[in-house]
């Protein structure tokens, strides 16, 4: 779960690392009243998860409860690519004098939490990572040993930062790594960490990515969910428990097992097709399963035609083939737009059931794709 | 045995007295698999079907020396569950689970012992045909024979293998090491087992996108420490950036991860990568009549 800006430096906040003061609104009206209540030089922020926002215009400035009014009225509502900003952040702006980079996130090679740091923030740390390599501090570290302030000693200074704000380097450091074990994140960056004029470090900006997978330990971040911008039949996928990734093209696609499904993509994409999603409706392609599947696959108005790959395994062919026919009996879908390519155990009495019921039916899963971007033409 | 499990193994179902537990427990049974019994903390003295359950690990290999363990409990309570058969000796752990929290196997993957193998989680489990399956794979589609196979993918692994065995091309040992990002067990760790597997000729590689295994076993082959013939597919190559492709792993982010890296990566070091899983017999075949990488 990517959190947006807003959310994330709460959770700063509330770790105890120093962020700008500020509030979060829906519309010109709330603006204005934040405006008023503290009218100090701010900077408005559009709350989305795309990166490149200020490129595109999403970061104003505004002094007073007047000239507030122009920039919420663009930014709210406004389209970055594809999604809308539904909130601005607006928050008092700090005199930065240079801009560091610090994150924590998972090494998967080394299965261990990774603190990166450099002395070059503002900007991608991949892009430092391509032209400045040097510049970067990379420190691997053992879960059981934990956060020592060594570490941070150590970081600080193999990433250049300045010496005067060191100790506040490892305070901060030591406080985002807690931070990111509580809440069970996949990544936690500050970019830029901003040094004032006056020589402190403030978190300029917040990007925190949590394990969906830990979110169960986490209720009091189910509320936040709601907030954060969803694809409608992502969303309504994720609530029947089925594996769903909305995509661009027109070839909807079912299969299951998340290999075999990314496979059956890549042969759709080979055979010159775009694919309209990703969805994996697990093992055993029950029947309720798989006709839920199909509802939402079709859902989207993009969808020419469907293909559905399953390798019957433990569930043979034939009672898979069963399963199909009982989901599509409904007529949710046109059998004229539809191939299926079953493989595995009992195949043969499982196409011939399919035959049966009027479902074309192919043996490879090139075939298949082959003859599903054609139907969509 | 050819690598990891054999016929010698004595395999405990942590979890038996559940739905999913009970009843691979019994088809890893009638595959032929010496399952030993179970655990259900709770349930110690009573019987799944015809499985001694034990409270805890430790007792059950007290009472009949397993030195394997098929997990499948909960994601809350699956970290525990390798914990507890780590600290009780067992020597490969394969954990079925899906949907761990990755920072539960980050600790876990820093205490547990070298000398255990973790398999998995997000696993199909893993087989020596003819011998012993532990875990969720359909155990008629695979044959025995002397290719080695390791997969992030399960029904992928099932097809390819399928499509191996109709090519009359049997298989050693089957590895499903997982589709989550933290596992306790990478393709680098299986090549080298594979590499000194006399029962192995040649070893298909199974990847996806996300992470960089797949590149770290071109090194490995590059650096000569694998002389076997490899033949590679990579699932996900039209997948977007930033999007999760069901498999909690499989994800390209910052630019890393891609099928294109890990394509590259392979052919850069003489592995011929698959197009499709229906080639991967006929290159199997091929690189048999190869000369090996000497």
């Amino acid at each position: 779960m990517r959190l947006l800006e807003y959310q994330g430096k709460e959770l700063f906040a509330a770790a105890g690392i120093p962020v700008p003061t500020g509030k979060v609104a829906q519309s010109v009206d709330e603006a204005v009243a934040i405006m008023r209540a503290n009218p100090k030089p701010s900077v408005v922020k559009a709350q989305v998860l795309i990166g490149g926002r200020g490129k595109a215009g999403g970061i104003k400035f505004a002094n007073d409860e007047r000239d507030i009014v122009g920039p919420a009225t663009v930014i709210l509502g406004m389209n970055i690519k594809g999604e809308i900003a539904k909130r601005v952040w607006i928050e008092q702006r700090v005199d930065i004098v240079k801009e560091l980079y610090l994150s924590i996130t998972v090494d998967r090679q080394s299965k261990r939490p990774i603190i990166i740091a450099s002395a070059m923030g503002g900007m991608d740390i991949e892009e430092v990572a391509a032209s400045h390599a040097g510049a970067i501090a990379k420190y691997r570290i053992d879960p059981a040993m934990g956060y020592w302030p060594f570490v941070g000693r150590r970081v600080a200074r193999e990433a250049g930062i300045p010496k005067e704000v060191t100790s506040q380097f490892v305070d901060i450091l030591g406080k985002l790594y807690r931070l990111f074990f509580d809440i069970g994140a996949m990544l936690v960056e500050i970019n830029p960490l901003a040094i004032t004029k006056d020589g402190k470090l403030i978190a300029s900006d917040a990007k925190v990515d949590i394990d969906d997978n830990g979110l169960f330990r986490h209720p009091e971040l189910e509320a936040w969910k709601t907030d954060l911008p969803a694809d409608a039949l992502e969303e309504r996928a994720r609530k029947t428990g089925l594996a769903y990734v909305h995509l661009d093209g027109d070839v909807g696609i079912i299969g299951n097992g998340a290999g075999l499904v990314m496979g059956t993509l890549d042969a759709v994409k080979a055979a010159g097709g775009e694919p309209a999603n990703f969805l994996d409706v697990g093992g055993g392609a029950k029947a309720d399963i798989v006709r839920e599947a199909v509802n939402i696959v079709t859902a989207d108005p993009k969808v020419k035609s469907l293909f559905i790959n399953i390798f019957g395994g433990i569930t043979r062919g034939d009672e898979v083939a069963k399963g199909l026919v009982e989901a599509l009996g409904g007529g949710s879908w046109s059998k004229d737009k539809l191939v299926i390519r079953l493989t595995g155990t009992n195949e043969k009495e499982g196409r011939e059931v399919l035959q049966a019921n009027g479902i074309k039916s192919v043996e490879t899963m090139n075939e298949g794709a082959r003859q599903a971007v054609a139907l969509a033409r | 045995m050819s690598i990891y499990l054999g016929k010698n193994s004595k395999v405990i179902v942590q979890g038996i007295t559940g739905r999913e537990g009970l009843y691979h427990a019994n088809r890893m049974r009638t595959y032929g698999t010496n399952v030993v019994g179970g655990v259900t903390p709770g349930k110690g003295g009573q019987k799944a079907d015809e499985f001694a359950v034990f409270d805890t690990v430790h007792g059950a290999r007290a009472s009949t020396g397993a030195n394997t363990s098929v997990i499948f409990v909960p994601p809350p309570f699956a970290a525990d569950a390798i914990l507890e058969s780590a600290d009780a000796g067992i020597e490969l752990i394969i954990c079925i689970t899906e949907g761990i929290p990755v920072h539960d196997m980050l600790k876990v993957m820093s205490v547990v012992p070298k000398s255990t193998r973790v398999i998995g989680p997000n696993c199909p489990g893993i087989i020596t045909p003819g011998e012993a399956l532990a875990g969720i794979m359909p155990g008629h589609v695979f044959s025995q024979g002397r290719v080695g196979l390791i997969s992030r993918s399960g029904t992928l692994t099932y097809e390819i293998v399928d499509q191996l065995t109709r090519a009359g091309i049997g298989q050693s040992t089957c590895v499903g090491i997982g589709g989550d990002p933290i596992i306790g067990t990478v393709f680098v760790d299986c090549l080298h087992a594979f590499e000194r597997d006399e029962k192995t000729d040649a070893v298909v590689l199974v990847g996806e996108i996300g992470g960089t295994d797949e590149e770290d076993a071109a090194a490995l082959i590059r650096d000569k420490h694998v002389t076997k013939p490899v033949v590679a597919f990579i699932g996900g190559r039209s997948a977007p950036e930033g999007k999760r492709m069901g498999h909690a792993g499989a994800i390209v982010s910052g630019g890393g991860g891609t099928a294109k890296a890990k394509i590259a990566a392979f052919q850069a070091v003489n592995v011929p990568v698959a197009d499709s899983p229906a080639d991967i017999p006929e290159l199997v075949s091929r690189s048999g009549r190869q000369p090996a990488r000497v």
